[in-house]
């Protein structure tokens, strides 16, 4: 299967964090922009669309446990969006608000201009936005086949009886799905283990079945969380490139959640930074690649007692 | 749960209807034949309705992963419903009044589903023996289901279809292995259905489930609809072509539990493990008395039969549980899978 050569590429050029924020930053640099990094970016790819999703003063605690505060983001049509930040810093929870699996205390979600204080999980798939979780979550019990083709369970239309006996547009039902999830199967390359147990095979290609699985919808909003976890570098860098792919294909919009920086400077339009549930920076990745506000949350900041002295 | 579409590419492919096919021609042109009322009374009747009630609850726990207790219930509306509609409504086929008892218990199972939107596994369990007591407690104390009879005790209706007297042990088996046939053919298919796809969903990852669409509140009570519905019927035929009487007391808590074991035993998320669970729990007992009188003599006494019963069933679920938690299923196909291997590397 093809792929665009610049998703290849993108892993080489990067690497881990801490690399890459601290290359080439002179101390004189580092005060540059900050204030200006923080408010709505102007250069953005899709600045004229109004945005397909948007945060608006979002705040979620568990308990005593502030896991977002006053969280703003907004994420226009076609682009790539980036939340990163270090453990804890809320983003997955921010992802858990955006698909509605959690409420948040205050503020609200907008989709498509249509605001949210809750978003209906129940109806996410037909407002066309599709996820995928930090920890797997596939049905064990399911072939690679039937996990992808339950990506278009939200649009069947035919009852039970139907499909038990067979008639009515369950048949044909049955046949569009089918050959839906093949096609999906294809493009990401999971032919050969269409009919396998989905929990038989090893973590990477699972991670692969999920992005497969959210995929077949073609939503128009795909919500990636962490989907480069755990994975070695290859398989990065081969799943970015599946990412990028979708993305030429189906045409959708991209949250993407992750760890790594490097992936994230190389296939994200615009990145928001988070940490301790704050949105410390909302810039391109060149930008944020010099913030030094982000550049001290993934790095840490010096002590002031460095020597450890008195310890 | 994992044996519900196991890899078996290295064996020769038979096409998968050819194994049920062959077992229905038998059970049909064979075993009428050679059957003794023995066989038919004390072995296969209970052994067709105890499976057909394992198929029903395997949907509702082995494929949507909702634990119940209460499927002597089901089975108890099932057949005080079709013994009512057979005495109640006029010239209403034998076959009618099956379906329509089918339909009460698939209702009255949506109505004990209803906690399932809410509760999860062991607490849903324990909601669920709200319609065993319930159920058995509103059979006993209105006696209008058992039409007045002073005992609580009735005989059950004559069977027949179409004007064919099925009232011998080889005809009520072989109205029992029909409307099994049937069923569960149809139960097959849900499975393998997008239904039945969506069952499992909410089993293995019901938020995941609910994220992409699925409609978890409908579905599983759609799952509680099917699953009584079946073991409703399989209560019309225990009843009225195992027992012969139609009674609350062969519903109670204990028939619930069999049921239950039949589908560990055998194999959640498989619809031959309620056959084989079934078979194992009705030869069982047999089996065991048949032992003990030849190893212990006259010690061996119905006092002694029914607890190294229990002992030996309650052991046989924990080694089970252990061991091989796919169940008699997964165990069939790794013995079958070692001797083709072996067979073939001959």
């Amino acid at each position: 299967m093809p792929l665009p050569s610049s998703a290849l590429g993108v892993m080489e050029a990067s690497a881990y964090a801490p690399e890459v924020l601290a290359r080439g930053l002179p101390s004189s640099l580092r005060p540059q922009q900050q204030s200006e990094d923080r408010g709505e970016p102007t250069g953005s790819v899709a600045g004229v669309a109004s945005p397909l999703l948007s945060l608006q003063g979002i705040g979620l605690s568990f308990g005593g446990v502030v896991a977002l505060a006053d969280v703003d983001l907004s994420v226009h049509p076609g682009e790539i969006r980036a939340i990163i930040g270090p453990n804890g810093a809320g983003k997955s929870s921010l992802i858990n608000v955006i698909s509605g699996v959690y409420q948040p205390d205050r503020g609200q979600v907008l989709l498509d201009g249509i605001s949210y204080a809750h978003v209906p999980t129940q109806r996410l798939a037909h407002l066309g936005v599709a996820r995928t979780f930090q920890n797997l979550a596939l049905f064990k019990g399911l072939s690679v086949l039937d996990n992808v083709a339950s990506g278009l369970a939200y649009k069947v239309r035919s009852n039970f009886a139907g499909q038990v006996l067979g008639i009515g547009r369950s048949r044909g039902e049955q046949r569009d799905t089918l050959s839906r999830a093949d096609q999906i199967l294809e493009f990401l390359d999971l032919s050969a283990v269409r009919d396998r147990l989905v929990g038989t095979l090893p973590y990477g290609l699972q991670k692969r079945v999920e992005l497969a699985r959210a995929l077949v919808a073609e939503p128009r909003l795909l919500l990636l969380d962490e989907p480069m976890a755990g994975m070695t570098a290859s398989e990065k860098s081969e799943m970015a490139g599946f990412v990028r792919a979708a993305l030429d294909r189906f045409a959708t919009t991209v949250v993407l959640i992750e760890h790594d920086v490097g992936v994230v400077m190389g296939l994200s339009d615009r990145i928001a930074v988070l940490d301790y549930g704050r949105k410390i920076a909302d810039a391109t990745p060149d930008e944020v690649r010099n913030d030094q506000r982000v550049i001290d949350a993934y790095l840490g900041v010096a002590s002031d007692n460095e020597d450890g002295a008195g310890i | 749960m994992a044996a519900i579409t196991s890899d078996f590419s290295f064996m020769p492919v038979l096409p998968k209807w050819v194994v049920p096919v062959l077992l229905l021609a038998f059970a049909y042109g064979v075993v009428p034949l050679i059957g003794s009322s023995y066989l038919f009374e004390a072995i296969l009747l209970p052994f067709l309705a105890l499976s057909l009630a394992g198929v029903g609850l395997n949907i509702l726990t082995g494929y949507a992963g909702q634990v119940s207790l209460g499927s002597a219930a089901f089975m108890a509306a099932g057949a005080f419903a079709a013994y009512n509609f057979n005495l109640r409504v006029e010239g209403l086929p034998l076959i009618g009044s099956i379906f329509l008892a089918g339909i009460v218990a698939a209702a009255i199972g949506i109505v004990f589903g209803l906690p399932s939107l809410r509760l999860k596994g062991f607490y849903l369990a324990v909601s669920t023996l709200a319609a065993q007591f319930f159920v058995q407690w509103a059979l006993t104390k209105f006696s209008w289901f058992s039409n007045d009879s002073a005992s609580g005790v009735i005989d059950a209706p004559r069977l027949s279809i179409a004007g064919v007297a099925l009232d011998s042990a080889i005809g009520r088996y072989l109205f029992a292995l029909t409307i099994v046939a049937i069923l569960t053919f149809l139960a097959y298919r849900l499975v393998s259905s997008q239904t039945g796809r969506n069952f499992i969903a909410i089993r293995d990852n019901e938020t995941a489930a609910r994220i992409i669409g699925i409609p978890v509140l409908k579905t599983k009570l759609l799952a509680f609809a099917i699953s009584s519905f079946i073991i409703g019927v399989a209560g019309v035929i225990w009843a009225f072509a195992y027992l012969r009487t139609v009674e609350p007391d062969g519903f109670d808590l204990d028939r619930s539990f069999q049921i239950l074991f039949i589908i560990i035993i055998g194999g959640l998320a498989s619809i031959r493990g309620a056959f084989f669970g079934a078979a194992l729990i009705v030869v069982f007992p047999l089996a065991l008395s048949r032992l003990g009188g030849f190893l212990l003599g006259d010690l061996f006494d119905s006092g002694v039969l029914d607890m190294s019963q229990r002992i030996v069933l309650g052991a046989l679920i924990i080694l089970f549980l252990i061991l091989e938690p796919d169940g008699l299923v997964a165990l069939w196909d790794r013995i079958r899978r070692r001797l083709l291997f072996a067979w073939q590397s001959t």
